[in-house]
C-alpha cells in the first residue's frame, strides 16, 4: 500500500508542523491519546469549548483595558490566569506563553503594555484556531478516504454508509492487522 | 488498489463542522506508462439530497405497504367476530350448567372443612376450596358479562347508604389482606347519606376495583373516595339517545353507543382532560378533604318504580386510587377489553381472568355512567368511575338501620372541615411484624396521634368511630388509628434516633448528604454512592415508612426528620452499579471547566470516576457530608482558595469539629450527621494533592505547610495522575 503510506505521511506533517511550530505541545498528544470509542470527538470537544472560553475571555480583558476610569488589572489578573490554565490543559503552547508574557505586565499595570499583549494573544489564538479547525476537517476526510480505501482492497465487505464508531473500529481493525493510522503518536 | 480497477461507494460523514453528509466517492488508479499505479483519482461528489430523497421514497412504499396490511387485518377481524358472537352463546349457556354441580362440591369442601382434618387433610382442602371459589368467582364474572351484553340484565333500584357501602367493602378487603397497605374510605360531605341504585352491582364494582387495586399494589395505600359532581357533559348525549337508565331494552341500544364513545377517550390524557373540566383541575392528588360540587336538580327522564316521589339525581363521582404499579400508557386503551392484561408476563404474576374490568365498565355504563382511568408507571393508579342516582327527598330521616348510623343524620349537614364519613384500615399486622423498637414506636405514634386528635376535633369523629372486629384480636389499636385518620396526613414525627437503622455511620452520612441543597454539584456530577447503600437505605425507610404510616413530608430539601423523599429525588440521577463501593472515592475541586473535562476523561481512562465540585466551600461541604479517599485541589480558586481549604479539613481532621470552617463562614453540618460521626475514632486523614500552575504562591512549601500531602503541577497528564493513584492506592 504505498499509496496509503503516502497519504499517512502527509497527515503527519500536518501534525508535526502544527508541533514545531509551537502551536501545539505534548499535553494536545495526551489529549489526543484519551479518545476512543466511547468518546470519538474528545479533542473536537474540549477544544470547542476552549475557543468558547478563550473568545469570551480575550472579550473580557478587552473591554477591561477599554476603561476609562481606571482599569481593574485585578480583572484581567483573573482572565489571563485562566485562560493560562486552560491553555496549557489543551496543550496550546502559544497561546500559553502569550499569556504568561501578558501576565507580567498586567502586574505591572501597564495598560499599553498590556493592549500589546491582548492583541499578540488574539493573535494566537486565531493562528491556533485555524490550525486546528484544519486539522480536524483533514482528519475526517482522512480516515474515511482511508477507510474507503480498506473497503477496496478487501473487496465490498461493508456497503454501508459508515458512522463514526465503526470508522474508529474499522481503524482499529487495521491497526490490529498490522496496519497504522495516520496519527502522530 | 490490486486490482487495478476503479470503484465508487457511497460513504457519510459526520462533521462536528458541516453536519451529516453523504459523498459519493469515486476512486480510480492512475497508471504510469510503464503499467505501474503511481497514484489515484480520487473524485468526491456530495448526493446528500438525493440520498434524501431516496430514503423518503422508501418511506412511502412502507406507508403503503402497512396501509394494505391494516385492510386484511380489519377484514378478518370481522370474520373473527362473528364467530365470537356465537361462541359466546355457547358459552354463557354452558357456563350455567356448570355453575350449580360446582358450587355443590364447593360448599361440600366449605362443610369438611369444619369436621376434623389431620395437617396434611386440612391442607389439601385449602388448596381445593380456594381453587373452586376462583373458577366459580370465573363463571360468576363470564354469566354477568355475558347478562350485561346481551341486555338480559335488570337494574335494580334501591335504596342503600354509600358510606356504608364503602365501609364493608373496605372492611371485606382489610380482613383478606395479606399484603402490608393501607385502605382507605373517604365519602364527601354533601354525598346523601341515601341514594337510590342498583347496590349490589354498585358494589361488586367496588369490590373488584378494589381488589384489582390490591392486587397490583405492593406498598403504600389503596383507597376510595366517593364526592358528587355536577351533571358531566356526556350525561346530555346520553339521556338524548334515550334514557340511560335501567330498563333493559334501552341499555342495549346504549351500551354499544358509550363503549365507542369511551373507547376513542380511553388515553389517560384525554380523560384528564375530561374530568378536569368538572372538578377545577383536581384530578390526581391525593388530598383527603376534596368536596365536589353541590348537587344539581336535573331530572332524567327515567320511569322509575317510586316515581310518586319527588326526586332529583345527583352525580356521584367514585376514584379508586392505589400507589401501585401503574399502568403504561400503552396499555390504558386495552385495559378494559375482555380478556385483556397489561401483558403477558403480568398475568402469568398477577393471575386474574382479565374479566373484571370489562365487566365494571359494562355494569357502569349500562348504568348510565363512565368509567375511566389514569395511571402512571411505579406511581400508581385511579380507576374513576361516575355514576347518577337518584335521591328521594322524603327519605331524610332515620330509618331502623343500624344504630351507629343514627347519629349521622344529625351531622349531615355539618360544615365544618373535617369530613363525616372518613376511614382508614391500617396494616393489621402492626404490632407482630417489627423488632421491639419498632412496635414501641408505634405506640409512641399512637399516643401522639391521639393526644393530637382529641384536642381538635372530637366532635367531628365520634360519629365515625365504627369498632369492627378483626380476627386476630387487635380492636383497639384499629379504633386509636381511625380516630387519627384525618390528621395522619398532616402529622410530622420527630426525627428517629438514628440507632433505629441498623447502618455503619458512612451510610447516614450518605442519607444526610442528600438533604443538603448545595450538594447539587457533587450529587449531580458522577456520584460514587453505590446503589446498594441507597437502595437498601431507602427500601427499609420505605417499609418503616408503611408500617409506622408515617407520611413522607414534602420538604424542601430541609434537615429534618426522615430524608426518604429527598433522599430518592437527589439520588436518582446518580445512582450507579453497586460495585463501585470497592472504587476510591475521588473529589476534584477545580474551577476551570476545560481543566475539569481533561482531569475527569483522563481519570476515567485509568478506570475511576470522581465528583467534582468547583470551589473551597463547596469542597469543604463535600467532605462535611462524604468521606473521600483522595482530593485533588486546585490552588487559585474563586470564593477560597485551595490553601485555605485544605487548612479548614486538616482542622476538622485534628479537632473533630467544624468550628473553623464556621468561622470562615461555612455552616456546620447539621446535627443528625454530626452526631453519626463516631465519638471515639478522629477523622481518618484525607490524601489532599494540590494541583499547582507553578505559580510563586503555590510553592512546594507552601503547600506543605498548609496541610497538603504533595502536588502535581499542571497541566495534568496521564502519567501524574497514574503515579499519583498508584502512590495512595497502591
Amino acid at each position: 500500500m504505498d499509496f496509503v503510506n503516502l497519504l499517512q505521511r502527509k497527515f503527519i506533517d500536518y501534525s508535526s508542523s502544527l508541533h514545531r511550530e509551537g502551536i501545539v505541545d505534548d499535553q494536545f498528544t495526551q489529549l489526543r491519546k484519551l479518545e476512543d470509542e466511547n468518546s470519538p470527538h474528545f479533542v473536537m470537544e474540549v477544544a470547542s469549548l476552549f475557543f468558547e472560553d478563550c473568545e469570551k475571555l480575550i472579550n473580557n480583558m478587552a473591554i477591561a483595558l477599554e476603561q476609562k476610569q481606571g482599569v481593574d488589572f485585578k480583572q484581567i489578573d483573573e482572565c489571563i490566569h485562566q485562560l493560562k490554565g486552560s491553555s496549557s490543559s489543551i496543550g496550546a503552547m502559544r497561546v500559553k506563553n502569550a499569556c504568561i508574557a501578558f501576565r507580567s505586565f498586567s502586574d505591572g499595570q501597564n495598560r499599553e503594555g498590556c493592549l500589546r499583549c491582548l492583541q499578540q494573544l488574539s493573535h494566537e489564538y486565531s493562528l491556533l484556531k485555524n490550525k486546528l479547525q484544519t486539522l480536524f476537517r483533514v482528519s475526517v476526510a482522512s480516515r474515511c478516504l482511508y477507510v474507503c480505501l480498506v473497503i477496496f482492497c478487501r473487496g465490498n465487505e461493508h456497503a454501508e454508509p459508515f458512522p463514526d464508531v465503526l470508522v474508529f473500529q474499522l481503524e482499529k481493525e487495521i491497526v490490529a492487522a498490522g496496519g497504522s493510522i495516520p496519527r502522530v503518536h | 488498489m490490486d486490482k487495478g480497477l476503479p470503484a465508487k461507494r457511497e460513504i457519510t460523514f459526520e462533521t462536528e463542522l458541516f453536519g451529516s453528509k453523504t459523498f459519493l466517492i469515486y476512486v480510480e488508479p492512475v497508471f504510469s506508462k510503464a503499467g505501474e499505479t503511481i497514484g489515484i483519482n480520487y473524485m468526491g461528489m456530495d448526493i446528500t439530497d438525493q440520498v434524501r430523497k431516496r430514503e423518503r421514497m422508501i418511506k412511502i412504499r412502507e406507508e403503503i405497504a402497512v396501509q394494505k396490511a391494516k385492510e386484511t387485518e380489519l377484514n378478518r377481524t370481522i370474520h373473527i367476530t362473528e364467530e365470537t358472537m356465537r361462541a359466546k352463546q355457547m358459552l354463557a349457556t354452558m357456563s350455567h350448567e356448570i355453575r350449580s354441580p360446582l358450587s355443590g362440591v364447593v360448599s361440600m369442601a366449605e362443610i369438611l372443612a369444619t369436621t376434623k382434618l389431620d395437617r396434611e387433610q386440612r391442607q389439601l382442602l385449602d388448596v381445593m376450596i380456594s381453587s373452586g371459589d376462583l373458577v366459580l368467582q370465573l363463571i360468576n364474572d363470564i354469566l354477568d358479562l355475558s347478562k350485561v351484553e346481551s341486555g338480559v340484565m335488570k337494574l335494580e333500584a334501591t335504596k342503600f347508604r354509600p358510606r356504608e357501602v364503602v365501609k364493608h367493602v373496605l372492611q371485606t378487603a382489610a380482613a383478606s389482606l395479606r399484603k402490608i397497605l393501607t385502605l382507605e374510605g373517604n365519602v364527601a360531605d354533601d354525598v346523601p347519606i341515601e341514594v337510590i341504585g342498583d347496590v349490589l352491582r354498585i358494589r361488586q364494582i367496588l369490590t373488584n376495583l378494589i381488589s384489582n387495586a390490591i392486587k397490583f399494589t405492593h406498598e403504600g395505600k389503596v383507597g376510595v373516595k366517593l364526592y358528587v359532581v355536577p351533571e358531566p357533559p356526556f350525561a346530555k348525549e346520553g339521556s338524548q339517545n334515550g334514557s340511560a337508565g335501567s330498563t333493559a331494552n334501552q341499555s342495549t341500544t346504549n351500551v354499544p353507543k358509550e363503549e365507542t364513545c369511551t373507547s376513542t377517550s380511553q388515553t389517560s390524557s384525554d380523560q384528564r382532560g375530561f374530568h378536569g373540566k368538572k372538578h377545577e383541575g383536581s384530578c390526581q392528588d391525593r388530598s383527603q378533604n376534596e368536596r365536589g360540587t353541590p348537587v344539581t336538580n336535573g331530572t332524567i327522564d327515567v320511569t322509575e318504580e317510586q316515581a310518586e316521589l319527588p326526586e332529583t339525581t345527583v352525580w356521584i363521582r367514585c376514584d379508586v386510587y392505589d400507589t401501585g404499579i401503574g399502568i403504561p400508557e400503552n396499555a390504558l386503551p386495552t385495559l378494559f377489553k375482555k380478556y385483556m392484561q397489561v401483558s403477558a408476563d403480568h398475568a402469568r404474576k398477577y393471575g386474574g381472568t382479565g374479566l373484571g374490568l370489562a365487566i365494571c365498565k359494562q355494569l357502569v355504563e349500562l348504568m348510565g355512567g363512565r368509567l375511566t382511568v389514569s395511571s402512571q408507571v411505579h406511581c400508581g393508579s385511579t380507576f374513576t368511575f361516575i355514576l347518577p342516582y337518584k335521591v328521594s327527598l322524603s327519605c331524610d330521616h332515620s330509618d331502623d338501620v343500624d344504630d351507629d348510623l343514627s347519629d349521622m343524620d344529625d351531622h349531615g349537614a355539618t360544615d365544618d372541615d373535617a369530613t363525616a364519613g372518613f376511614f382508614q384500615f391500617q396494616p393489621r399486622t402492626l404490632g407482630s411484624l417489627f423488632s421491639s423498637n419498632g412496635s414501641s414506636r408505634t405506640q409512641n405514634l399512637l399516643a401522639h396521634n391521639i393526644g393530637y386528635v382529641n384536642s381538635h376535633k372530637i366532635n367531628g369523629f365520634s360519629e365515625n368511630c365504627y369498632s369492627f372486629p378483626t380476627s386476630n384480636g387487635q380492636t383497639k389499636e384499629m379504633d386509636l388509628f381511625e380516630d387519627a385518620c384525618s390528621v395522619a396526613e398532616a402529622l410530622e414525627i420527630s426525627p428517629e434516633p438514628e440507632s433505629s437503622f441498623s447502618h455503619s455511620p458512612d451510610h447516614d452520612n450518605e442519607s444526610a448528604i442528600c438533604r443538603d441543597e448545595h450538594h447539587h454539584n457533587v450529587v449531580n456530577a458522577e456520584n460514587k454512592v453505590s446503589t446498594r447503600d441507597v437502595s437498601s437505605c431507602s427500601e427499609t425507610s420505605r417499609e418503616v415508612d408503611v408500617k409506622e404510616k408515617i407520611t413522607e413530608p414534602q420538604l424542601p430539601a430541609e434537615r429534618q426528620g426522615r430524608s426518604d423523599s429527598g433522599f430518592q429525588s437527589t439520588l436518582n440521577s446518580s445512582r450507579e452499579a453497586s460495585n463501585s463501593i470497592s472504587k476510591p472515592k475521588i473529589l476534584l475541586v477545580e474551577d476551570n471547566k476545560i481543566n475539569v473535562m481533561v482531569t475527569r476523561s483522563m481519570m476515567k481512562q485509568l478506570g475511576h470516576t470522581i465528583d467534582v465540585v468547583s470551589n473551597g466551600v463547596e469542597a469543604v461541604r463535600a467532605i462535611q457530608y462524604h468521606s473521600y479517599d483522595l482530593v485533588l485541589m486546585d490552588v487559585c480558586m474563586p470564593v477560597m482558595d485551595g490553601l485555605q481549604t485544605t487548612r479548614l479539613i486538616r482542622s476538622f481532621e485534628e479537632t473533630g469539629n467544624w468550628d473553623e470552617a464556621a468561622k470562615a463562614g461555612i455552616e456546620k453540618p447539621s446535627p443528625s450527621s454530626d452526631s453519626l460521626q463516631p465519638d471515639c475514632t478522629p477523622p481518618k486523614r484525607i490524601p489532599i494533592i494540590a494541583m499547582t500552575a507553578n505559580a510563586l504562591s503555590e510553592s512546594a512549601d507552601e503547600c506543605s505547610a498548609n496541610g497538603m500531602d504533595s502536588f502535581i503541577s499542571k497541566p495534568v497528564t496521564f502519567q501524574k495522575l497514574k503515579e499519583c493513584l498508584e502512590q495512595y492506592f497502591p
